[in-house]
Parts: C-alpha cells; structure tokens; sequence
C-alpha cells in the first residue's frame, strides 16, 4: 500500500512516467498515462456484458434466479411500516406469458435489460442513473435523490424504490432507504471474473435456461447464439438495444 | 521506533487527561496494522478518501486497487459488545459514532452500506479458473456442453 499522505504532484507525475504511446497513423498518436496491469482490472469497454434467456428451457414452477439474486444482493424481505407488497423491491422477477389464441404459456425472467440507451439514465436529473463502459447500467446511490423518475422512464418496471430502513445489509449490494435500485448484472462479482448469481442458480437448476457473455465478442456462446438462433428484445420497438434478449417467448 | 515510543508515551499521558475532563471522545482501539499515514491524517481525511475511491469503484468498477473501503476499515475498527458481536452504528460504541457523535456530525453511509464486518468475503478476490462459478469455468462448461452437442448431432 503506498502512503497517501506523501503522494505529492511529483509522484503523479513520475507514475505518468510510464506513458504508452500507440501510433494510429503517422504524426497521430494516442497517449495514455500510467498504462499498466494495474488499470486492467477496470470496467472493460471492449466488452458488453449480456444475457440470453431462453423460454423454453425456463420451467414456469421454478424461480431459483429469483431466491438467488434475494440471497446475493439481499432484498426482498424489507418490511417496516412503508413498505407494501405493491412497492418491495423486485430486482428480477417471473414473468408468465399466456397466448389467448392457443393457449401456449411460457415464463421467463425479468430484470433491468441494460439497455445500449437507456432511458433511465436519459431522465436522471442528477447522474445517478448512470450507465458504465461495459454496458452495465446501475445507480450511484450516492447522489441518487430518490426521485424516481427513471422507474417512470424505464420500460421493463424493473427499478424499484426502497421504502424502509435496510439493517444490516449484504456486502455485495450496499442498499438502503430512501434511492432508487436495480439488478445490477452482480457487477461486484463480474467485476471479479464470476457469473451473476441468477445464471448460476439457473445453471444448478438444471434448466440452463440463462446465458450470460460478452456480446461484443463474436466467439463468445451468447453472440454465437444469437447469430445462429432467433431472439428478440423486450419492447424492441424502442429500439433501445438492450443487453438482455430473450430466444422462444 | 524511539519516535513512536514517545508517540505512544505522550498518547499514554495524555488520553487519561483528556478522558477524565471528558474534552475529547475516547477512539476505541484498532486491531493490525496501524496506518502508514498516521492516525492525524486519517482522522482529517477519511471522508475524502473515501469519497474518492467510491467513484472509482461504481462509476469505473476499480476494485484491485482500491485503497479504502468500509468493509476493509471494518478489519481492524470493530467494536464488539459484551457477548463479542460486533455492535452496529445503531449502538453508539460503534467506532464511527465515538468521534461523529461528539462533533455532531451524521455519517450518512450506513444508510446503504453495512456497519459491521461481514463473513462475506467471497468477491473480495479475483475468481480463480478452477472455482466453478468463475467465468472461465463458466465458458469452459459451455463449450464442453457444444462439443457433446455436436456429437450427439452427428
């Protein structure tokens, strides 16, 4: 760990020593400062983050993504005197589709779709619905005013906004009364190279039935699936682009 | 080592003092290592510390090199109550309240954040490729499950 307290101008600039340069063409260049490992370990914007949840495969009697996302980020048991069935927090939740015509029912998932644009961040007056270069969007609860207006915007109802006190909460998703929260594609884990919690519940179900990848790698299985197999997004016709796709609904 | 040896003889002399005109909160003592900054530099900037690397973790999910985090404060500055639990900031033993209490002074960050240290330390470290719910496990499953798939098509 180095001593803070001693990092003066001087050391700035001497950790800017190690710049590095790439030539894009001849008397254009690109200059980053202090370009090492240590900055690898950032938000990838070489990378989107997706899921590809197939319908099929999802069994309408079982919600383990549901409890395990309940047990990694720790919601859906706030209580207290504000709160109501109507307003708890539901980060994902189980979604059944019924055809009227034929009768086909099918349920699958839903949580925030990290959209490409989404219109959260679009109506946040302060910046808190923020959206980070590998495509995961999330809320700075730090400057979040709890105005809810992104609830509003966002199509998918997938905010939700905590009424009570939270004691005591998961240190995976620091969360508490008064802002505005969501899934958040368990960036503490991804951040540290592991699946979101759903996608590994769903996994140990045995149904499989989330994918979870990198959509701007081409080799990647959900962008290969996606290639391969028809999908669809949510309210495609807001043509928000959104990171989560759904395949047989 | 002398330096700290006074330090510690002059803190020694003076806590008394001041806990029995009441002057000053007394900070309940830490566990570890102490701070390279000293404790008069973390006492001054703790917030803007704090405040630094929160953005750097949300904004630009900066996790290696983070430097202050209230669960790694949590490590060393617990204080536990009679039974040896670690007491919350509902209690006002709780090492941020000693001293936010006497200058009257509300943290807000336990409004989100927990206020004791957590067995929860699963996502403090890089996944390793052989723990199964790495990533790279992950992908690994999924294209042993296409080459299977693939067979069985065959």
């Amino acid at each position: 760990m180095t001593n803070r307290a001693e990092m003066t101008r001087r050391d700035i600039l001497k950790s800017g020593a190690a710049v590095a340069t790439l030539t894009l063409a001849p008397g254009v260049t690109l200059m980053t400062f202090g370009g090492s490992e240590a900055n690898a370990a950032k938000a990838d914007a070489g990378k989107r983050w997706g899921l590809l949840i197939d319908a099929n495969k999802c069994d309408a009697n079982c919600s383990d993504c549901v409890t395990a996302c309940k047990t990694e980020n720790g919601w859906g048991n706030d209580g207290g005197e504000h709160s109501s069935p109507e307003t708890e927090s539901a980060w994902i939740r189980k979604v059944t589709l019924r055809d009227k015509n034929t009768g086909r029912q099918v349920s699958a998932p839903v949580m925030c779709q990290h959209c490409e644009s989404p219109p959260c961040v679009d109506v946040c007056p302060t910046g808190a619905s923020m959206q980070r270069v590998d495509g995961i969007v999330l809320v700075d609860k730090h400057i979040c005013i709890g105005c809810r207006y992104c609830m509003m915007a966002c199509p998918f109802k997938a905010r939700s906004f905590v009424h009570s006190d939270v004691p005591e909460q998961s240190v995976n998703a620091p969360r508490g009364k008064g802002v505005v929260e969501s899934c958040t594609l368990c960036v503490h884990r991804v951040d540290k190279g592991r699946i979101p919690a759903c996608v590994e519940a769903c996994e140990a179900s045995g149904n499989s039935a989330i994918l979870f990848g990198d959509l701007k790698d081409p080799d990647s299985p959900i962008s290969k699936a996606l290639k391969q197999y028809p999908s669809i997004a949510l309210r495609a016709d807001l043509e928000l682009n959104p990171g989560v796709r759904y395949q047989n609904l | 080592m002398r330096l700290i040896l006074a330090i510690m003889v002059l803190l020694g002399l003076s806590l008394p003092l001041h806990a029995q005109s009441g002057a000053l909160p007394e900070v309940p003592k830490a566990t570890g290592e102490p701070h390279p900054e000293g404790n008069e530099y973390w006492r001054k900037n703790h917030m803007v510390l704090l405040r630094h690397d929160r953005d750097l973790t949300l904004r630009e999910g900066e996790r290696e090199e983070i430097q202050a985090s209230l669960q790694s404060c949590f490590d060393c500055h617990t204080v536990r109550d009679e039974a040896g639990e670690p007491v919350t900031v509902s209690d006002e033993r709780h090492f941020c309240r000693v001293c936010h209490d006497f200058a009257a002074v509300k943290p807000d960050c336990f409004t989100c954040h927990r206020s004791t240290p957590s067995d929860n330390v699963a996502n403090r470290l890089m996944a390793k490729p052989e723990e199964p719910n790495s990533i790279a496990a992950y992908l690994e499953r999924l294209k042993a499950l296409e080459a299977s798939e693939a067979e069985a098509s065959q």
